[in-house]
């Protein structure tokens, strides 16, 4: 039980990457003329929806 | 101003009369006993994945996706963005939170937060501010949808003048509170799937068909001034944007599952791992929502507010015409009618959703728990429907009362008074180390102070600046009100634990929040 707990922490990644703004608040680099402020949140909407998707497969066993 | 777009308002009107028939047909769907508050409010708490994603889709993308969000970034830039952070983070914090929840509901037969926090912590007080706050919260957020559907309608023309102007929205109004008061939670869930679809049709033909017309992703945002593109970064003596950004969408995640609505599209699941599951699977919509958020900036490159055709618009909505304005710009009319057909049901179902939690708390913690404690169940679903119709009253009673600029000031506004029941809701779920009339003393802290903020903007903004030895921290007044909350709370609860205040007794065990 304790191990499946620790598969919970993966859940605070996505808050540290989405909350802490100097990590993203630039123009460049672009991709496809996207600015890095706009691509580097999409790109957490996957990291995050993945996470998640980790986290419930992991803890699964105990559900019903 | 805007003549009557006759092809637009057709596709419009059929689209609408379809979910209006759903929503009344939908009392006949699993078919119970409506005159049961679980059956009227919670759908039969029967809801399965599928159900559950398009109901809790439904509260959560409305016409603060929209009509709101686009409309901030239309007019401000980047800050407007950080409803994409907020959704991200969301969907975490209900994976680990809401399943407590739900089993322990599940097992007491709680159908609102407010019952819960009665069982926990033995106070019909707590219970009443924790209902009181939500039924106040959920106001200005149904008159954000209101807002969405009379944009829409104007953009198509249909208006009078004087007291006639406000018809077509008393009109849409009143179809709305007749098929919920029929049909209850029934309604809002069918129509979600028919309105998830035009939806999701509408927006994938908006991030393809508007950027190929506009030149594509990079010319338009070649078209945005770049420092309108990110935030203001913080100079000698102020975090510029960055505080107001995080902490926007921190507290906006937090408060997205206190509110009543969201809370019943959760209660009316049928167990712990739909929650799950479905907290993995919704981040597909906060994608959805990052396009959408970039109408503005596409709004922005058609130059729609140049165009003397959208003077009017803009004149009598402002920025909240932005989105409206780019469909009217580049697609035909019949595509019009069915994209603005999506926003308007888009914003009915959740606002139908709303209002009947919001009944859903009055009935079981005002009305039964103070009025008349032994009502049966049948007066308890009629109570529930009649409250439910001075809900949406009191969300018409916001825009008359306070027009917003921006509509999302609505929400935040919202957000600001709900987020001060998370310290016994949410922190209650885990633990009963705050005492009642801790919490009932931080909540009253929080709300007061919340509402001062936000009264100081005239409540028309909801980033308030604290002032820490020098630094000006610009940041989102929810949360600065929530922080307040928790330490008076705290300082309260050991004195009075101290002093050796009975904490009342707790209905629930420990067990009870488990699988």
């Amino acid at each position: 039980m304790r191990s499946l707990r620790g598969w919970r922490l993966l859940l605070i990644v996505p808050f540290v990457g989405t909350l802490w703004v100097p990590f993203y608040n630039a123009l460049e680099p672009r991709i496809g003329g996207i600015p890095y402020f706009y691509w580097y949140q999409f790109l957490w909407v996957v990291i995050s929806a993945t996470l998640t998707a980790i986290v419930y497969f992991t803890t699964r066993g105990g559900e019903r | 101003m805007n003549e009557l777009n006759a092809p637009a308002l057709a596709v419009f009107a059929v689209l609408f009369a379809l979910v209006t028939v759903l929503g009344f047909f939908a009392a006949r769907w699993r078919r119970a006993d409506l005159h049961q508050l679980h059956e009227w409010g919670l759908g039969g708490r029967r809801f399965g994945t599928v159900v559950t994603w398009f109901l809790l889709g439904g509260d959560l993308y409305t016409a603060y996706t929209f009509v709101a969000v686009p409309a901030l970034v239309f007019g401000q830039g980047a800050i407007g963005f950080f409803a994409m952070p907020y959704t991200i983070i969301a969907y975490p914090f209900v994976f680990v939170v809401m399943p407590r929840l739900w089993s322990v509901s599940h097992r007491h037969g709680y159908i609102t937060a407010a019952d819960f926090v009665r069982g926990r912590f033995d106070s019909g007080a707590l219970a009443l501010a924790v209902a009181a706050t939500g039924i106040l919260a959920t106001m200005p957020y149904i008159a954000l949808q209101l807002v969405g559907i009379q944009v829409v309608l104007g953009a198509m023309g249909v208006q009078g003048s004087g007291w006639m102007s406000d018809l077509p929205l008393v009109g849409a109004f009143v179809i709305l509170a007749a098929y919920t008061y029929q049909s209850g939670l029934r309604a809002p869930a069918l129509i979600a799937v028919v309105k998830d679809a035009i939806i999701y049709i509408t927006v994938i033909a908006a991030v393809i068909v508007i950027p190929a017309k506009l030149g594509g992703y990079a010319a338009i945002f070649a078209s945005v001034p770049p420092a309108k593109l990110i935030l203001v970064p913080p100079s000698p003596g102020t975090l510029g944007q960055f505080s107001a950004y995080s902490t926007l969408a921190f507290g906006s995640a937090l408060a997205l599952f206190l509110y009543p609505h969201s809370m019943t599209g959760v209660l009316s699941s049928s167990g712990r791992a739909v929650i799950r599951r479905n907290s993995a699977m919704l981040p597909a919509y906060s994608f959805l929502l990052g396009l959408i958020a970039l109408l503005g900036y596409m709004a922005v490159a058609a130059k729609v507010d140049k165009l003397p055709a959208f003077a009017a618009g803009f004149q009598q909505y402002g920025p909240n015409f932005a989105v409206p304005a780019l469909f009217l710009d580049l697609f035909p009319p019949w595509f019009v009618g069915f994209a603005f057909a999506a926003i308007a049901i888009g914003a009915l179902v959740p606002a139908a959703i709303m209002s009947i939690a919001a009944a859903n708390l009055f009935t079981r913690n005002v009305y039964k728990e103070f009025l008349r404690p032994n009502c049966a169940g049948k007066e308890e679903a009629t109570v529930a429907k009649v409250a439910s119709l001075v809900v949406k009253f009191g969300a018409l009673a916001f825009i008359v009362l306070v027009p917003q600029k921006y509509a999302i000031q609505l929400q935040l506004l919202g957000g600001v008074w709900i987020l001060q029941t998370f310290p016994s809701v949410v922190v209650g779920l885990y633990t009963r180390r705050l005492h009642r009339w801790g919490l009932l003393a931080g909540w009253a802290t929080g709300m007061a102070f919340g509402t001062w903020m936000a009264s100081t903007l005239s409540f028309k903004g909801s980033v308030y600046t604290l002032h820490i030895s020098g630094l000006a921290v610009p940041g989102y007044a929810a949360l600065w009100a929530l922080i307040a909350n928790f330490a008076v709370a705290i300082v309260v609860s050991a004195a009075v634990n101290g002093a050796g205040v009975a904490p009342g007794r707790d209905a629930t065990r420990a067990e009870d929040y488990g699988e």
